[in-house]
């Protein structure tokens, strides 16, 4: 894993937490681009604290992922990814995590990467909102694109996103970032 | 004809060996504003689906955006 760079765009619910699981198992380098600060709502399922509010996400993202790795290469970027700016931030990295929010960013880093660069996997989190359904969470795999969550829950007002269903999808993403960075390295077929 | 969607078998009800992504997109009601559509592993732009050709034998994916994360 520590040769490895993951680019992570979005440091929210799943980003934050994608961050965190794959710092702990030690991968080399995060690229992590995101404009937002962390507010109150952000703590049933993002990986900040209550002295972090009003902080800029990425800076104490990195801050928090140092604590667990002081040896991890961390890149940061403050701010709002589009589709000029996308392709230059992440210009080198192994494996992509999308880690949107909105439905029309997650198509528009799709269309951007599998198609500019169809050649580096792209993992998605696409159906998280709710609670319960665990067993509904899946991998999707369709080439170098790959699909994690349950793609029906979709975030509304009766429906929130909460750390559980949130960490699940986040956990899956990172674990699919391992499975593609590792399984080919080992001779093992690769498995999502 | 016969195509895969999403991994699975699938007969489109069609005089011709060939449809649109349009066409596929309405007649299987993939409704969502957004989505993310390959057909044998390419990506197919928005902006392209009404020229897109699927054929008998492809391997088609479309998948629902959502807004979450």
């Amino acid at each position: 894993m520590q040769k490895h760079t993951v680019g992570i765009a979005g440091a929210g619910g799943l980003g934050s937490n994608v961050a965190m699981a794959l710092t702990r198992v030690g991968i080399g380098k995060l690229i992590i681009a995101d404009f937002d600060v962390v507010s109150e709502s952000n703590l049933n399922r993002q990986f900040y604290f209550t002295d972090q509010l009003n902080s800029k996400k990425v800076e104490v993202l990195k801050e928090n992922l140092l604590r667990i790795n002081p040896n991890l290469d961390i890149e940061i970027h403050d701010l709002m990814l589009n589709s000029k700016n996308l392709l230059s931030t992440f210009s080198e990295v192994d494996v992509m995590v999308e880690a949107f929010d909105k439905a029309e960013f997650k198509e528009m880093i799709a269309e951007i990467f599998q198609t500019s660069k169809p050649t580096v996997p792209l993992v998605i989190g696409n159906g998280m909102a709710g609670w319960g359904k665990s067993n509904e969470m899946r991998v999707q795999n369709f080439g170098n694109l790959y699909i994690c969550g349950d793609n029906v829950a979709e975030v509304g007002l009766e429906m929130p996103p909460m750390a559980p269903r949130v960490l699940i999808c986040a956990a899956m993403q990172a674990n699919t970032v391992m499975s593609i960075l590792l399984d080919n390295q080992f001779g093992n077929e690769h498995n999502t | 004809m016969n195509i895969i969607l999403n991994n699975n078998p699938e007969v489109i009800e069609n005089s011709k060996e060939t449809i649109t992504v349009s066409e596929l997109l309405l007649m299987k009601a993939f409704t969502y504003k957004m989505l993310i559509v390959k057909v044998n592993d390419e990506l197919i732009l928005k902006e392209n689906y009404s020229i897109t050709n699927v054929n008998a034998g492809d391997n088609v994916m479309v998948i629902h955006l959502m807004t979450g994360g």
